[in-house]
């Protein structure tokens, strides 16, 4: 019962970290219409920044801080490189661009650091574990990752459901020419929605350092990942993303839990065994499938007021 | 088609070049050259074959398909999986498992368009590369290496390299033939017609849906191809062949396939495509053996293409 307690909060915190990392994505999506490929390496740009930026200052929260800042700005610098140029084109064009660019990055990274791992100390103040009802102990700084997640979680919506600047940014998803047409500067809107992205990325990529090896072709993996939450969620929806970023991490992680030992149910232990890791690592596609053939839109696609809910199903 | 006189040219000289390669290299490798060039355009050759069926998808059915490493993989672990069987089999077998999986998840991935098209097609290939991660019998993470490569009639036929080199451009040539008919024909008309307007091929009485499944059924097949060659060049396989990464490379080539005039024929966008993955095939082997690093200026060469602005 406490594994299974545990194993909820990894999934959990594995649902707001993607959750921190769909969000750019699915807006980026939902008011630019375009792929943002480079998103995974915005991510990965912000685990090395944590890393170095801890080790320059000393400090943890100096080295997130520079991260997510460093992280906006390549954001923004993304924008004015290649999404700018490229307002009007086909789809291609920017998958393209941002693939070439995570190629450069990548390779960047692991000319720089090498391919080797760095690792990245957890912060002083949060290093320790707490006890968990049944007895089991749980490190201290996982509870505060979920609980920062879901704060960003709280201050995005409230950012895009309550000021001028989210409804800027939801009217530039439903129609960005007719908000063009009224007068606002939707390429200022544009840059913001990067911005923000980027700097959501590099916090999620900051905050997950202490935690996971920090590597060159980390962006990649979570990347795919953040897809999957995006279409699951709706593409264009900040809502739909949290809620689906949260099935997804669960989904995963208990999956990788528990899959062995349901199949052992109706398996022999060694076929289990082998069957087992390989249904588990299918068990996020096989909902999204799933998700998807019962709303084509994703679950906020087609919901009046969701966020570009037109977005996700535009294009005809 | 007023565009086909533009097209034709283009065409023709590609294919010339890409024809010099391909049968010069095996012809300089007897003269004396190193076998090197040789077993770089073996690999091209292979490449360009997923390369002419991507082009298939997404060229003709304007299907943004992130996956196709996925299918190659799918072609590559039935080698693995039918060690020592006859290649007489497991080509059409590698082939049939491509298209297989291309149908099983096109039928969820072509309820979507644009973005989320790209992104489903990505995810399934994601999916296809963990699984064979996960897949202990297979060797895990780490691949497994062949015992040799497969007979052919009974025959180690293959094992001999300016053989093995022949049977890849003899399919290669056989599949653009094959992919270049189905283009013509009124199911390739209605497919290409459907990336201009899906709306006016409906109300002609097409069904839109399932046009598409099966051009990227198709266009599995061909990946399938590509992975039973690939496996068998190297004799070995692992997850890395499934990786999004190669995905990505592949539509690159495609899209250097399809750049000004080769663009505008059905020709010229097919003989592109072989053109386009022999041609980055042998820059990255070019580039490696200059610089491990090779990625800081073909990343950069990317965005220039994009930002040059192409058609496809």
């Amino acid at each position: 019962m406490t594994l299974l307690l545990v194993q909820l909060l990894n999934g959990l915190q594995l649902g707001v970290l993607l959750f921190l990392i769909a969000a750019g994505l699915t807006l980026v999506f939902g008011v630019l219409d375009v792929i943002n490929l480079a998103h995974g390496v915005q991510y990965m740009a912000g685990a090395y920044l944590a890393v170095l930026g801890a080790q320059w200052t000393g400090s943890f929260w100096w080295g997130l801080l520079l991260a997510a800042v460093v992280s906006g700005g390549i954001g923004l610098g993304l924008n004015a490189a290649v999404f700018r140029p490229l307002r009007g084109r086909d789809h291609l064009d920017p998958v393209l661009a941002t693939f070439g660019l995570t190629l450069l990055f990548e390779e960047g990274a692991r000319t720089l650091f090498g391919p080797a791992p760095l690792g990245m100390a957890l912060p002083p103040g949060l290093a320790g574990t707490v006890g968990l009802p049944g007895g089991l102990q749980y490190p201290v700084y996982r509870l505060a990752l979920l609980g920062a997640g879901l704060g960003v979680a709280a201050v995005l919506w409230a950012v895009i459901e309550r000021t001028r600047a989210g409804m800027l940014v939801r009217a530039a998803a439903s129609d960005a020419p007719v908000l063009g047409a009224l007068g606002v500067d939707v390429g200022r809107v544009f840059a913001g929605v990067l911005g923000a992205g980027g700097l959501l990325a590099g916090f999620a990529g900051a905050a997950a350092a202490p935690l996971i090896s920090v590597e060159p072709g980390m962006g990649g993996n979570v990347l795919i990942l953040a897809f999957v939450v995006v279409v699951v969620g709706g593409v264009g929806s900040v809502r739909g993303a949290f809620v689906a970023a949260l099935l997804v991490g669960l989904c995963d992680t208990l999956g990788r839990g528990y899959a062995t030992e349901l199949l052992r149910a109706v398996l022999s232990p060694s076929a289990a065994r082998m069957a087992g890791p390989a249904l588990a690592s299918m068990s996020i596609y096989v909902l999204m499938a799933g998700v998807l053939a019962w709303r084509p839109g994703g679950l906020a696609g087609g919901l009046a007021g969701g966020l570009a809910g037109g977005a996700a199903g535009g294009r005809a | 088609m007023t565009e086909a006189g533009w097209g034709a040219g283009a065409a023709r000289a590609t294919g010339c070049v890409l024809a010099l390669f391909l049968v010069g290299a095996p012809i300089a490798v007897a003269l004396g050259a190193s076998g090197y060039i040789l077993s770089v355009a073996t690999r091209a050759a292979a490449f360009a074959i997923a390369a002419v069926s991507l082009q298939f998808v997404l060229g003709f059915g304007g299907m943004v398909s992130f996956g196709h490493a996925a299918m190659i993989g799918m072609g590559a672990y039935t080698v693995l999986a039918a060690a020592g069987a006859d290649a007489t089999w497991v080509l059409p077998l590698s082939a049939v498992m491509g298209a297989g999986f291309a149908a099983l998840t096109g039928v969820v991935a072509l309820r979507t368009r644009g973005v989320t098209f790209i992104m489903i097609t990505l995810a399934f290939g994601q999916m296809a590369y963990f699984v064979a991660q996960a897949l202990t019998v297979f060797g895990g993470d780490d691949g497994a290496t062949l015992d040799g490569r497969s007979p052919l009639f009974g025959t180690p036929l293959l094992d001999g390299r300016f053989a093995f080199h022949a049977l890849v451009v003899g399919n290669l040539v056989v599949l653009g033939l094959l992919l270049r008919g189905v283009a013509l024909s009124r199911f390739g008309r209605a497919l290409r017609a459907a990336r201009q307007s899906e709306v006016r091929v409906t109300a002609l009485g097409y069904d839109v849906f399932r046009i598409r499944l099966a051009a990227y059924a198709i266009g599995g097949a061909g990946g399938g191809m590509a992975g039973f060659w690939l496996a068998n060049t190297s004799e070995f396989v692992s997850p890395a062949i499934l990786d999004w990464r190669g995905s990505g490379t592949l539509l690159v080539m495609v899209i250097l396939g399809s750049v000004g005039a080769l663009g505008r024929s059905v020709d010229g966008r097919l003989i592109g495509a072989a053109a386009g993955a022999t041609g980055l095939v042998v820059m990255e082997e070019a580039l490696a053996l200059v610089t491990p690093h090779g990625a800081l200026l073909l990343g950069p060469a990317m965005v220039l293409l994009a930002l040059a602005g192409r058609r496809v």
